[in-house]
């Protein structure tokens, strides 16, 4: 899941200081799940701008905003509401805030910073565990990723900064990911694994805007 | 497979000599003066010293400017310490070949304090390489006369180079798997971080011995008591037995002057534990800040 925050209202109201007509996109699925928008938080947002003496034109909570057939639907189904409006502000990620951008040609306020894709322990409580670095090492690593999860994205750590299982990045409270993958692999009888050198990552692929296309 | 020897420090471990070697800091200015007059109070008591990569993540004079000219002006070899924290492998590649350039014969290979812990937290950590990969970069320039991407090197550097180790690791067996991974791509020599417990040294040099690389072995005095209080504090892993805390107090207690003459009691007796310990190649002494202890250490040592 892509994990989101909501910006300050400070941060947001910067950013609309001269709009007055506003539509608001949320999000049906991550943004949903991280409470930063689904249905309560579009609710939210639309209150705080009427507060402000906004208006705003309409709202929209996409399945999957990150899909651009749902998003072009829902966009054409309120239709006259976003031609109303004179900026979308978007609920939800990164990616979120750009296929709004690109379909609707408005100008797109991003109401959310976007975090990392991780893993949802309860609601509240959302942890990193893929950086997307397209090269999955996973088998080698005990199923535990040093890249989103060494503070140094070592592939052949731990390295001198951690102490009794904890990393220095934060003062030695969360767990060193290399000491993690090596009891993992012990536990597993897997430490040839372990010992392996793993040559620098080739960063030639993910040098500039990545794409999967189907041949 | 033994590399040859291209540097004096290389030389003694391969003689079999027990040696010595130092550390300078450089620090955040454009003045080589204190670096100098440091190198000039090593000068003779170390076969080389050490000379540091923004430690603690500070940005600090390049290293390789201060290894320069302490062989240049003051005649002692250096340790050029490269870490992987703030270049990728091309600005590595550019500043090894420089470093051949300017005769520098030593390097450590080392992954750097994380950015966070440093003097600019905000800075963007690098890490392409990681300390073992810059070994394996080494290995490649000497030995084979290329880059770690196999493009070719027109004459090649001469250098020996070591990793960190770390004895007061915990847990102690992936510190040991990592050395070992080290050694077989081709490092020369290892030297620890600062020992201060006996048992752990020697269970740590016990465990390295059957890689047969020298092992130079790490001290650090405390000059003061607020720097004892920041290593036990900052140093990650460090292990400072607390009879060793509690006699340096006691003594802080008295006078300033007490609190010397304990260190040189404490680590003159640590270093002779060392030097009596089968398989330790050396030692390396860090005393930023009050190098005039070393020769007086060496001394006691030898008693």
């Amino acid at each position: 899941m892509i994990i989101t925050i909501q910006k300050s209202d400070e941060d947001i109201k910067k950013m609309i200081e001269d709009r007055d007509k506003i539509f608001i996109v949320g999000c049906g699925t991550c943004a949903t799940e991280c409470q930063t928008g689904g249905e309560e938080q579009v609710k939210e947002l639309k209150n705080k701008l009427e507060n402000l003496g906004k208006k705003v034109t309409g709202q929209a909570i996409v399945e999957s905003v990150c899909d651009q057939r749902l998003t072009r639907r829902d966009l054409r189904r309120n239709k006259e509401a976003v031609a109303d409006s004179n900026v979308i502000m978007v609920l939800s990620c990164g990616t979120a805030t750009q296929t709004v951008s690109e379909i609707s040609k408005k100008i797109t306020i991003p109401c959310c910073d976007t975090e990392f894709i991780g893993t949802t322990e309860r609601i509240g409580k959302f942890y990193e565990r893929c950086r997307a670095c397209g090269e999955c090492i996973l088998y080698e690593t005990g199923g535990i990723c040093p890249i989103a999860r060494c503070g140094k994205t070592l592939l052949n750590g731990p390295c001198g900064g951690q102490a009794k299982g904890k990393c220095e990045v934060g003062g030695w409270e969360k767990e060193c990911a290399w000491i993690q993958i090596y009891e993992r692999l012990r536990d597993e009888n897997r430490l040839d694994l372990f010992k392996k050198y793993r040559p620098p990552k080739d960063h030639s692929e993910m040098a500039s805007q990545r794409e999967v296309i189907f041949k | 497979m033994t590399r040859e020897a291209f540097s004096e420090l290389t030389k003694s471990l391969q003689a079999g000599k027990f040696v010595y070697t130092g550390e300078i800091e450089p620090l955040k200015t454009t003045s080589l003066e204190e670096t100098l007059e440091t190198a000039k109070i090593l000068k003779g008591h170390v076969v080389a010293a050490n000379i540091t990569d923004n430690p603690t993540a500070f940005a600090y004079m390049n290293s390789l400017i201060p290894s320069y000219f302490i062989q240049k002006e003051i005649g002692l070899e250096a340790v050029y310490q490269v870490t992987v924290r703030d270049r990728n492998r091309l600005a590595i590649t550019a500043d090894l070949l420089a470093a051949s350039a300017l005769g520098i014969k030593n390097v450590l290979a080392l992954s750097g304090d994380h950015t966070t812990v440093g003097d600019d937290p905000g800075t963007k950590p690098v890490y392409d390489l990681d300390s073992t990969a810059l070994v394996d970069l080494l290995r490649k320039m000497v030995d084979d006369g290329t880059d770690i991407k196999g493009n070719k090197i027109d004459q090649p550097p001469k250098f020996n180079f070591g990793i960190a180790g770390n004895p007061n690791a915990d847990p102690l067996d992936p510190e040991i798997l990592k050395i070992e991974r080290k050694i077989e791509l081709g490092a020369d020599f290892i030297q620890t971080q600062a020992v201060y417990d006996v048992g752990l040294m020697k269970e740590f040099v016990k465990q390295v011995s059957r890689l047969k690389v020298p092992v130079i072995v790490g001290i650090a005095p405390f000059k003061s008591r607020s720097m004892m209080d920041w290593m036990v504090k900052n140093v990650p892993g460090i292990i400072v037995p607390e009879d060793i805390q509690k006699s340096l107090l006691a003594a802080r207690e008295k006078s300033k002057e007490a609190f010397l003459d304990e260190n040189l009691r404490i680590f003159g007796d640590l270093i002779k534990e060392i030097r009596n310990t089968p398989n330790v190649s050396g030692l390396h002494i860090m005393t930023i800040g009050f190098e005039w202890i070393v020769p007086k250490l060496i001394e006691k040592a030898n008693q």
